[in-house]
């Protein structure tokens, strides 16, 4: 592998990384990078694969280990999925989510590019230290204020309704996406937008017509962290809704599907997936926006 | 430059009153600062404010609180759950911090290997960090359960290293590294892909200048990966220790505390004696306490940020 590379002279400069472990031996690299390698993969895999497994099992293999491997299944039945699907409010949980993630997504990409194009390309006096507050606004953690929130959801009539989640997201969603937009209007030439102000395009002409066409990219990675970022949300979904049709998944399955002392594994797990899976699904199209804003907000 | 720009924006314009007021600079950045900032203040700053206020009030759900000094710092003070809850918060952050950064440069170094499938072996990494994690937490809860945890059966029955089942969340210090374990599996990805970006910023050409002036592998990462890498190490441990100091989720959905509150953290503190215990004050109190910490950690990342950009040359803007 490292010879075929290392054989084609006309790879570009600075492509591929090859540094100076060209010189090590094939066994060497086995020991040092490969199995090192595969044993992290495994470990950070195993508990998807153990909650798939588990989804698949019936109840006879699910407890009984000295007569079926507990590795494997070999009778695969989808009664947990079913009835997860049609004898609980799991839809309703699934579609709650989804509306309050989505919502609460637009809602902080709209108040986060107007933030940054203020912030960035309008440059007013202080500007700096607005997105100084703006970055030390994203290290306020929901711990602190979801005492202080639940008593201002109650006043406002707010709680036990989506709409509280819908307008609290965006506290943690904002900080992160306009400071996300603002790198990233950092890196569109701003000569683009002197040639349209000479040709007397209007401040939100420009910002509509030619910035956020070329921040289209900084616009996804942005949006898709933020949706991930509301459906894993927690702590205010578990504080602001009480009434069991209301609650987001990852609340609902851990305060919904576990009835009295006997849990229903099967279940449980087979909830825990199909909550990972809408967030894996969306996240394997957006990798690469996905890892980009994951390391140019901390590169920042 | 700018200002010549605009009169010249400002000769072309129509003369309607609309777009002579979104010319105006001031309006605008009064229009494009409004959404962002009106909704960060009042879901943001007013309930840190008030979160400090009801720390000293007597609140409790459904009724406003009045001012009682300091009192329940009196009570917390005197709270052998309280003090058993920053001990093991400080030791929760400090333990999985290390683990984590340890676990993941290694990661990180092992992926900036060139390797083949790199960009699909990334993406099957970060996995564990974007999937809910409470979800991956009731797995976790399912691999740790008493009777059918699949690592006591390698351990016991496949590998025959023990006699008997571990008893991973009934006993304090077995769920305390359980739980560590959980938080270290969810916290690896970002730490790696995070030092893999900055592994890559670092030029090849010294790693070679350094092999031809006969450096060791260890020398080499001592004296020139460890350093390049500081600045981005500095910013990625502050979020990573802010965010595991105020943890909730894990420990509310794998142990909720127990057993016997050995396993509280202090936001599932503050949560319990809130929201199911109706004591909002109290709550407000544990949660407020956290804040000095988190300072801290903050003051640290302002340093790092000034440093890097003092490092590269670049001016403060």
């Amino acid at each position: 592998m490292t010879d075929a590379v290392a054989d084609r002279p006309e790879r570009p400069a600075g492509q591929e990384r090859q540094g100076p472990m060209v010189w090590e031996s094939v066994p060497r690299r086995v020991i040092t990078v490969y199995i090192p390698l595969a044993l992290f993969v495994i470990v950070l895999l195993f508990p998807f694969y153990w909650m798939t497994i588990t989804t698949l099992k019936p109840n006879e293999e699910l407890y009984n280990y000295s007569e079926h491997n507990p590795f494997w299944v070999t009778s695969p039945t989808l009664a947990n999925i079913n009835r997860l699907l049609f004898e609980t409010d799991y839809p309703r949980w699934l579609m709650i989510t989804m509306l309050v993630a989505v919502v609460a997504t637009f809602l902080s990409l709209f108040c986060s590019v107007l933030a940054a194009y203020a912030i960035q390309r309008l440059r007013f006096r202080g500007s700096q230290w607005v997105g100084l507050a703006i970055y030390l606004a994203y290290l306020v953690p929901p711990s602190i204020l979801f005492i202080p929130l639940a008593t201002m959801v109650f006043r406002l009539g707010l709680f036990d309704s989506p709409l509280a989640l819908i307008l609290t997201y965006p506290t943690f969603l904002i900080p992160f996406c306009t400071w996300l937009l603002i790198g990233y209007f950092k890196s569109i030439p701003y000569e683009l937008e002197e040639c349209a102000l000479i040709d007397g395009a209007s401040r939100l002409q420009i910002l509509w017509r030619i910035t956020l066409p070329l921040a289209v990219p900084g616009l996804i990675s942005a949006g898709i962290f933020a949706f991930t970022l509301s459906w894993n949300e927690f702590i205010y979904a578990l504080a602001f809704i009480q009434s069991a049709e209301n609650k987001t998944v990852p609340v609902a399955v851990l305060t919904q599907l576990v009835v009295g002392d006997v849990y229903h594994w099967g279940s449980l797990m087979a909830g825990a997936l199909l909550g990972s899976v809408p967030v894996a699904i969306f996240y394997s199209f957006f990798v690469e926006y996905y890892v980009s804003s994951l390391t140019g907000a901390v590169k920042e | 430059m700018a200002t010549a720009t605009e009169t010249l924006a400002l000769e072309g314009r129509r003369d309607n009153w609309l777009s002579r007021l979104f010319e105006s600079k001031a309006f605008l950045i009064f229009v494009c600062m409004t959404p962002a900032v009106g909704l960060l203040v009042l879901f943001l700053t007013y309930p840190l404010g008030l979160g400090v206020w009801l720390a000293f009030t007597d609140a409790r759900i459904g009724r406003p609180g009045e001012w009682i000094g300091g009192f329940n710092y009196e009570l917390l003070f005197t709270d052998s759950v309280f003090w058993m809850s920053v001990w093991w918060t400080c030791f929760y952050t400090a333990v999985a911090t290390v683990l984590k950064f340890g676990l993941g440069l290694w990661l990180a170094l092992l992926l900036n290997h060139h390797l083949p499938l790199k960009s699909l072996i990334r993406a099957i990494i970060l996995v564990p960090w974007i999937v809910p994690t409470v979800l991956s937490a009731i797995a976790f809860w399912w691999i740790y359960d008493p009777q059918f945890s699949i690592i006591s059966y390698l351990l016991v029955d496949v590998l025959g290293w023990r006699d008997t089942y571990i008893d991973f969340l009934g006993e304090p210090w077995n769920a305390r590294f359980s739980l560590i374990a959980a938080n270290v599996w969810r916290g690896i990805p970002f730490v790696a892909i995070c030092l893999l970006a900055g592994l890559q910023t670092i030029s090849p050409s010294l790693y070679e200048a350094a092999m031809i002036d006969g450096a060791s592998p260890w020398q080499r990462f001592v004296r020139i990966t460890v350093p390049m890498l500081m600045p981005i190490l500095a910013v990625v441990l502050t979020f990573s220790v802010i965010f595991t100091f105020t943890d909730f989720q894990l420990v509310y959905a794998i142990t909720r505390g127990g057993p016997v509150n050995s396993t509280h953290l202090m936001a599932t503190l503050a949560f319990q004696r809130a929201i199911p215990g109706g004591q909002l004050g109290e709550g407000a109190a544990i949660a407020v306490a956290m804040i000095p910490f988190l300072v801290a950690a903050t003051v640290c990342s302002y340093f790092a940020l000034a440093r890097r950009k003092w490092q590269q040359g670049g001016k403060d803007d």
